[in-house]
């Protein structure tokens, strides 16, 4: 793992800390997730998608989408498992960048919460296809295994009050050891 | 390549138990098994990948690239489809086969579920029919199941099954909280809740200790090993005699018969993708519904021109697995417990005997939900996405209860698998077609089963609920995955729910003409080719299948076993 993506989880933990604490996130909740490093995506298109899976799992007392990781999530699948929506998400950024541009003048990752949900309807009442492939891949990172990248220290299970970590068997097996990614 | 008795080919539920029989009785025995054999470090908790939600492939193969499968809509339109897709009606393909990550619910089938036909009479257009053995023959092979598996459970308080001689070997795990609030609501309905038969171990059993109980069980493999399938039982015993060898990563490719007619042997690609032969006595194709037939199909010489057995175009008609339907309910307390495996609680009052019905079946509560599972799962009029949903799964997560079952399939002839005459797989060979889907009183009986989990949660004390009654795919939670994506919206008419449940198209019955194999397991037209697998259910009753694919590959073992000791089959 790069140095500066490290550092850029540390920062965001930081930042989920003090939002929790402090309430401060619908203010900046549409900013983090762009650090770069992004094994698929740019970091125009990996800001534009942080603004849209921050639609789907907003901030409140516990993380967003972005803030859990999700980017990290979306970006690894589509040069894995997902490869095969590279096309869709290239193409549905993009249209959701020129969506915002001709409504509000700004790229969606500069606009206003209330401004960012009115292009996140449009999207999914005009592009219902690309809008699926969003939702479900940003609950799959925001609500699936942490190991994906996703759901950052199990954050989710942690705010539906599972217990985490959870049972393990006894030393029967050791997981740790070759433990696939 | 050495000759050897019998050449097994599918080291899943019933391949295993053959294997093992076999080789305890003496005879040589090769076990060929297309996937890998994992071990506890394959043993991943993923809830994105693993053989119930696909949404990042299958855990237990096969893989997604390489092993296509045509479907085919009811509009006749052509879809080529991965493993982690729906349409495909996937099953694992690794040693133990789906008894290596099941739920592992392990109920016997009752004794009208053997007599479809003579009970109910075969509605217009169906296939239904009886089995040409009863419940009373399977009966000591279902003993023998329960105690060589393993099989945890109380039947107890239940008046409508099947005469049984011995209790299960292992009591039932204690129960969980859905238990407690389940079991007093079906009792003030006159319904007779008992501890569903699990082959999971509730206390050290056959050299292994019990459940630990986590979150991660049917589709999983287990981490401690206390979950009981063909891997962990029959398939060690196999190999401990030093008659069977196993061979994993090898696809069979034909089965090969000389000019009387007769099986000589299995051609298979082995794990280096070179073309083997492997010479036998026997060849017993045990590779599930699916994969059975297209052996078969895929089995053509000069005297099968339309594959083995198939003289009378029988081979993969009757496709059939189980359409799950049920309910879903909101409580106003906490109902999940983050206790395995889930289910626990069943009732079989409504598997026989509703007027208008022909059959219903089994309902349970659902095993334990991941996360992952609700997100699709919140009460209608929750939004779709936004806080207002983040917020429904946190008040609703731990506030549901599933009550689910497989209905009885009404089997019909035009629901069926054949080979594709384009898509070859990554051996070359052709693949798996699917098409048609089961008679539609299957679906009026899943409507009517949806709406009886309903009324149990009710009087449970749910406050809300909705009807589970489109549910496409046995055991396959769905939550608008991937898997459904590039293929239209499924409706329950439209794809046939096969899956890990599978059965059917290699139908056992005394009729040639409308039948692939006799009540042996026996292929009618070759007296040295086999078919022990779900493929031989005539029909698939109102419970999971894996105990009575289990009894029905101990009853044919024993055949096989009897007559070769007559040297019946020695060439």
């Amino acid at each position: 793992m790069h140095s500066g993506k490290n550092a850029g989880i540390l920062t965001r933990r930081q930042f989920v800390a003090a939002s929790a604490a402090g309430g401060l996130v619908a203010a900046v909740g549409c900013k983090t997730g762009s650090e770069g490093n992004w094994e698929f995506l740019s970091d125009q298109q990996a800001a534009t998608l942080a603004a849209l899976c921050d639609q789907i799992v907003p901030a409140d007392d516990f993380p967003s989408a972005s803030q859990a990781g999700v980017l990290n999530y979306i970006d690894r699948q589509l040069v894995r498992h997902y490869s095969r929506h590279q096309e869709a998400y290239r193409d549905g950024l993009m249209e959701a960048d020129s969506l915002s541009r001709k409504r509000f003048g700004h790229g969606l990752s500069e606009l206003a919460p209330t401004q960012q949900w009115e292009v996140t309807r449009t999207i999914e009442l005009e592009n219902s296809a690309f809008f699926t492939l969003l939702r479900n891949h940003t609950f799959e990172g925001y609500y699936g295994s942490p190991r994906h990248g996703g759901n950052r220290d199990a954050q989710s299970w942690r705010m539906l009050g599972l217990a985490e970590p959870p049972l393990l068997g006894r030393a029967q097996y050791d997981l740790r050891k070759g433990s696939p990614s | 390549m050495k000759r050897v008795n019998a050449v097994v080919v599918g080291a899943g539920a019933a391949g295993g138990i053959v294997a093992k029989e076999l080789s305890v009785a003496g005879l040589s025995v090769v076990l060929l098994e297309r996937g890998k054999w994992y071990t506890a470090h394959d043993c991943r908790k993923d809830d994105l990948r693993n053989q119930r939600t696909t949404v990042l492939g299958n855990a237990f193969g096969p893989e997604d690239e390489g092993n296509p499968r045509v479907w085919v809509d009811a509009q006749g339109g052509l879809h080529t489809v991965r493993p982690s897709e729906g349409p495909y009606q996937n099953d694992a393909a690794c040693v133990g086969g789906g008894t290596f990550s099941y739920g592992a619910q392990a109920w016997r089938y009752m004794p009208q579920d053997f007599k479809m036909r003579s009970t109910y009479g075969a509605p217009e257009g169906s296939s239904l029919e009886d089995w040409p053995i009863s419940y009373d023959d399977l009966e000591p092979f279902y003993e023998k199941a329960e105690y060589e598996i393993g099989i945890s459970g109380d039947y107890s308080g239940a008046p409508f099954l099947g005469a049984r001689k011995r209790p299960l070997p292992m009591p039932p795990l204690p129960p969980g909280r859905e238990f407690g609030i389940l079991g007093p609501a079906a009792r003030r309905l006159g319904l007779h809740p008992i501890h569903i038969p699990m082959a999971r171990n509730s206390v050290p059993y056959n050299g292994r200790g019990p459940c630990m109980r986590c979150r991660w069980c049917c589709g999983f493999a287990c981490e401690v090993d206390a979950k009981n399938g063909s891997q962990n039982t029959v398939i060690p015993i196999a190999l401990n005699t030093g008659n069977c060898e196993l061979r994993t990563e090898c696809m069979v490719k034909e089965i090969l018969t000389d000019d009387r007619g007769r099986a000589t042997g299995v051609a298979y690609f082995d794990e280096r993708g070179h073309l083997q032969e492997q010479p036998a006595d026997i060849v017993i194709v045990s590779g599930c519904a699916t994969e059975s037939a297209r052996l078969l199909l895929n089995s053509r010489s000069r005297l099968f021109p339309n594959g083995l057995g198939n003289r009378y175009d029988q081979v993969g008609r009757n496709l059939q697995g189980h359409q799950y339907t049920g309910a879903l309910g909101y409580f106003e307390f906490d109902t999940y417990d983050d206790v395995g495996p889930g289910a626990d609680i069943a009732i079989c009052d409504y598997n026989h005997g509703t007027p208008g019905l022909r059959g219903g079946g089994m309902l349970a509560n659902e095993f334990i939900r991941l996360p992952i599972h609700s997100i699709d799962h919140l009460p209608t009029g929750t939004p779709s996405w936004g806080l207002g949903h983040k917020k429904a799964m946190r008040d609703w997560h731990r506030r549901t209860i599933v009550i689910i079952g497989p209905t009885q399939q009404i089997p019909s002839a035009e629901a069926r698998v054949s080979l594709d005459p384009s898509v070859k797989d990554k051996w070359g060979l052709p693949v798996v077609r699917i098409q048609g889907n089961c008679h539609p009183h299957t679906y009026e009986i899943g409507d009517i089963q949806a709406e009886r989990a309903q009324k149990w949660l009710l009087e449970a004390g749910a406050i809300d609920t909705r009807l589970l009654s489109q549910a496409q795919n046995a055991e396959k939670v769905t939550h608008g995955t991937d898997a459904n994506q590039g293929v239209p919206h499924k409706s329950h008419s439209e794809l046939i729910p096969a899956a890990q449940h599978q059965a059917g198209t290699c139908r056992m019955g005394n009729d040639p003409q409308g039948s692939v194999v006799n009540k042996d397991c026996q292929v009618h037209d070759v007296d040295n080719v086999f078919v022990i697998d779900a493929s031989v259910h005539v029909t698939n009753g109102g419970f999971n299948p894996a105990l009575t694919i289990m009894a029905v590959a101990f009853h044919a073992s024993a055949s096989l076993v009897r007559n070769w000791k007559g040297t019946g089959f020695r060439s």
